[in-house]
């Protein structure tokens, strides 16, 4: 077994054993993308990076990669990863903002800007489709090819491959084929609605046919509170 | 075929060669590098091969064709020896009376090299102020080398540092002299090949370990390790072979780029040759001790000279570095232990034997031990390779050795560290070169590439150059690699382009921090160093590009204007040289530039001899 701390709870685990498994099994959240159940670990995104080691050695790694070790002292939420995080965020959406985990995953890290220019990508390369064909489907139709700029996910020269079952299981896995819902601003890169703003009853004029379901309603209080109750 | 069987017959052979050896017979030697080829070396030995047929010449002056000798900037040159006379740009004409003069045991005068400060001609070689202040400990030997004679290898002392070692046959203790050596891996991290090799020696693996040489040289404008492959393959193999019988490696694979096709000729020859005398192998002289090196081409992608990325690379698969741990010393070429070291160390290790590791440590300061060769390009008199302990003070290279500023205008600050180095501005060039000192100041050692710059230089530019090569070399695995090093490109581009603002300034610097934090290997953990350390030491030269749309270098087009002040004589030379007809004006007028046409490309200043084309 090994000893390591976590966020300074002590916790045993099985040698092999991720610090992202060992967190999650304490229940610390580590928000991850490009890690599934079932697919080796690859570390793409590094969203789920934490810190370990202290002072001067103290460094950012991949959680969902990187084993524990004897000894070790992780945390999960210093103000580094969570800046780091942030930042992954933002330039995800500055990429990729038509996908549903990623604008859930911003918002739920409060993630309220997106200063770079606007992209609209389809794939984000975290290669979940790749494992998925190769460990699951046993198939390895599609792979990784190019680098930096020109890196892309695809089939041998583009052309239909032959160990290709059609099982959609590339599909399935896609975060970035997971549509979000579009509010009614499809244009902006984060997303506007319930997660993140103010609920719909505030902006009335937007939300003509919207019903609300509160009940209570917050914000009808306080509208009604400010309005002299 | 000779084949050595033991030490004794190596020694024997050893001893032939060194009475064979005739030092006094005067030699014409010429640096025939890559460097040394492309500027028309293969000319010269023509010329030299046929002028000593016709004249009979053969018995009385030899020639050898050796790799390069560093002064790339006055290449294609001559050495003759054993006198030391060195011909700077010697041409077919030249070569000719060389011929002659040499057999004559005259000298040239007309043809030495002019010491640019005094005016004077140096005779020497090792007078020459860039020679002079050097400590060519592996660079010296390419002189003395054909790298294709196994035999010129054995008479300069080669392979017997092996000899000795197997003589002495205890591979902790060569172990322990690489650590008492003190030497640092030359290919970036510094890391001490000693421990290193430790660690791969307490591997337990019974179906094999293995030792690679790292020849991936990817950095722009950085060619030391070619230098060595090229001009003594022999010392990086017999640098390895003492690192397998140290760690119990059974195999050895060089991996080096294609684009040195050179090097790999001679590194295919110097391999069959070192198999034939018994060198290299099964049973290596007859000490019982087996160890093969086979070579591995690389298709030239910047990131494969990462460890495990070229781990992977080897073993057939796309380059692209894991995670580590597992250290490749755990788990390497196909899972088993593997030790990587670049060129430059390999080359080390029989200088570490044949002189004692005791006195290498004393070269240099205090846990930086030994020499380093840095390529030195850019804005100076003389390019070329250096070869300086460390710890010498980046002012000793730059103005003494480097011979300072090409031009009138002054040098404003030195890269080093390849790509994703940093920028070392000039009033700090009395730091001493070594990996503690530069990594403090937010540059790092890497393979040792030198990149000096002068005023005519735009900061803004440099990082932006950088960043597009490591956005096009990035892996692409990591997102924020990946995208960070585009962002930070556009966002450099913005800025250069006049279209950056402030909030982006901030933006940048953030981003690069995080860059810094969350990529997985060296390349994206170093990537945003050319970014930080402009910022850090010339934050006024971005401010003045957002600010005042202004580039105080007079180098980003979109912010520069040309035009032609009251110096212009009317001489019609900017005209003509104007690719787009943009300059108007008749002989003896003052001539105008059609800003609407100017596609800024500075050929008119560059052909001007008034000054008269300014840069606003
Ligand atoms: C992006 C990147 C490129 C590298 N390129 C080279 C290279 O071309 N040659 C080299 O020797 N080391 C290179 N390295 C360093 C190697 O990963 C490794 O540290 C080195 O080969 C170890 O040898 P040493 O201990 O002798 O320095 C590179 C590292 C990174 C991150
Ligand atoms: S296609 Fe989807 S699953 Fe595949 S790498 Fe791209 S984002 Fe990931
Ligand atoms: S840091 Fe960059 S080069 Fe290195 S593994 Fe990640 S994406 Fe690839
Ligand atoms: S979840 Fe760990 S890097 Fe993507
Ligand atoms: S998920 Fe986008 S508005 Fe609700």
């Amino acid at each position: 077994m090994i000893n390591l701390t976590i966020n300074g709870l002590k916790i045993s685990v099985e040698e092999g054993t991720t610090i992202l498994e060992a967190s999650t099994f304490l229940g610390f959240p580590i928000p991850t993308l490009c890690n599934m159940e079932g697919l080796s670990p690859y570390g793409a995104c590094r969203l789920c990076v934490v810190e370990i080691e202290e002072g001067t050695n103290a460094k950012l790694v991949t959680s969902c990669t990187y084993l524990a070790e004897e000894g070790l002292k992780v945390k999960t939420a210093s103000s580094r990863v969570i800046k780091a995080r942030k930042m992954i965020l933002e330039l995800m959406l500055a990429s990729c903002p038509q996908s549903k985990i990623i604008q859930d995953l911003a918002s739920t890290h409060e993630v309220r800007q997106q200063r770079f220019k606007q992209e609209y990508e389809d794939c984000i390369l975290c290669g979940l489709c790749v494992r998925m064909c190769e460990e699951q489907m046993m198939a390895k139709a599609i792979g990784f090819r190019g680098r930096g700029e020109n890196r892309t996910v695809g089939s041998p020269f583009d052309s239909k491959s032959e160990v290709c079952r059609l099982c959609g299981g590339c599909m399935y896995v896609c975060p970035a084929c997971q549509l979000r819902c579009t509010y009614n601003e499809p244009e902006k890169a984060i997303c506007g609605g319930c997660a993140n703003l103010s609920p719909p009853c505030i902006e009335k004029e937007k939300f003509d046919d919207m019903m609300c379901y509160m009940e209570p309603c917050v914000s009808c209080e306080i509208e009604k509170f400010n309005n002299g109750g | 075929m000779l084949q050595l069987n033991s030490i004794e017959d190596f020694n024997e052979l050893r001893r032939r060669l060194l009475t064979d050896q005739n030092g006094k017979i005067p030699t014409i030697v010429i640096s025939a590098g890559t460097c040394g080829q492309a500027s028309g070396a293969n000319d010269l030995i023509r010329i030299t091969k046929r002028e000593l047929l016709n004249n009979n010449l053969t018995g009385r002056v030899k020639y050898r064709i050796t790799g390069c000798h560093g002064f790339c900037e006055m290449e294609p040159s001559i050495l003759v020896q054993p006198r030391g006379t060195f011909y700077p740009k010697v041409n077919m004409e030249k070569m000719i009376r060389i011929v002659e003069a040499v057999n004559q045991g005259k000298v040239l005068e007309d043809l030495l090299f002019v010491d640019p400060d005094t005016g004077k001609r140096i005779e020497k070689q090792n007078d020459l102020p860039f020679y002079r202040n050097q400590v060519r400990t592996i660079l010296a030997s390419n002189e003395n080398i054909d790298p294709i004679r196994i035999y010129d290898y054995i008479q300069n002392d080669g392979y017997s540092a092996l000899a000795a070692v197997l003589e002495w046959n205890e591979p902790e203790w060569v172990i322990d002299e690489v650590k008492v050596s003190g030497l640092r891996g030359r290919g970036g991290a510094g890391f001490p090949t000693g421990v290193k090799w430790g660690l791969l020696a307490e591997q337990k693996n019974g179906s094999g370990k293995y030792l690679v040489c790292n020849a991936d040289e990817g950095d722009p404008g950085a060619y030391m390790d070619r230098s060595v492959l090229e001009g003594n393959p022999h010392s990086i193999i017999e640098g390895m072979i003492i690192g397998s019988f140290a760690t119990g490696a059974t195999e050895g694979v060089i991996y080096i780029r294609a684009e040195y096709p050179l090097a790999i000729k001679h590194l295919i020859i110097a391999l069959r040759r070192a198999r034939e005398l018994g060198l290299l192998g099964e049973n290596i002289l007859g000490s019982g001790f087996s160890f093969d090196i086979s070579l591995v081409k690389g298709a030239g992608a910047f990131v494969c000279g990462e460890e495990t990325a070229l781990i992977r690379s080897v073993e057939g698969k796309m380059g692209e570095p894991r995670q580590r741990p597992p250290f490749p010393v755990q788990k390497g070429i196909e899972d088993k232990p593997t030790a990587i070291n670049n060129v430059e160390t390999w080359a080390n290790i029989p200088i570490i034997f044949r002189n004692g590791a005791e006195k290498y440590s004393k070269i240099g300061p205090e846990g930086n031990s030994g020499t380093k060769i840095f390529s030195i390009v850019g804005k100076v008199k003389n390019t070329g390779l250096v070869e300086v302990p460390m710890g010498t003070k980046i002012n000793e290279i730059v103005n003494n050795i480097g011979g300072g500023s090409v031009s009138k205008t002054p040098i404003k600050a030195v890269q080093t560290g390849g790509p994703s180095g940093g920028c070392i501005p000039a009033n700090m060039f009395d730091l001493s070169i070594d990996y503690d000192s530069l990594s403090k100041v937010g540059s790092i050692m890497g393979s040792g590439g030198m990149i000096v710059m002068d005023e005519n230089t735009c900061m803004v530019d440099v990082a932006k150059y950088f960043m597009n090569f490591l956005k096009d070399e990035s892996c692409g695995k990591c997102f924020t690699c990946r995208k960070g090093t585009q962002r930070m490109y556009e966002i450099l581009d913005d800025i250069s382009s006049g279209k950056g603002t402030l909030e982006q300034l901030d933006l940048l610097e953030e981003l690069a921090y995080v860059v810094k934090d969350t990529t997985m290997c060296g390349l994206g953990q170093t990537a945003p160093n050319p970014v930080l350390s402009t910022l850090g030491y010339f934050k006024d030269e971005y401010e003045a590009h957002i600010k005042e749309k202004r580039c105080p270098a007079g180098v980003c087009k979109e912010l520069i204007t040309f035009s032609i002040n009251e110096n212009c004589t009317g001489c019609l030379v900017c005209l003509r040289s104007c690719p787009e007809n943009a300059i108007t004006g008749s002989k003896q007028e003052l001539h105008i530039i059609n800003q609407d046409k100017c596609i800024k490309c500075a050929a008119c200043k560059s052909v001007c001899k008034f000054d008269a084309v300014d840069v606003i």
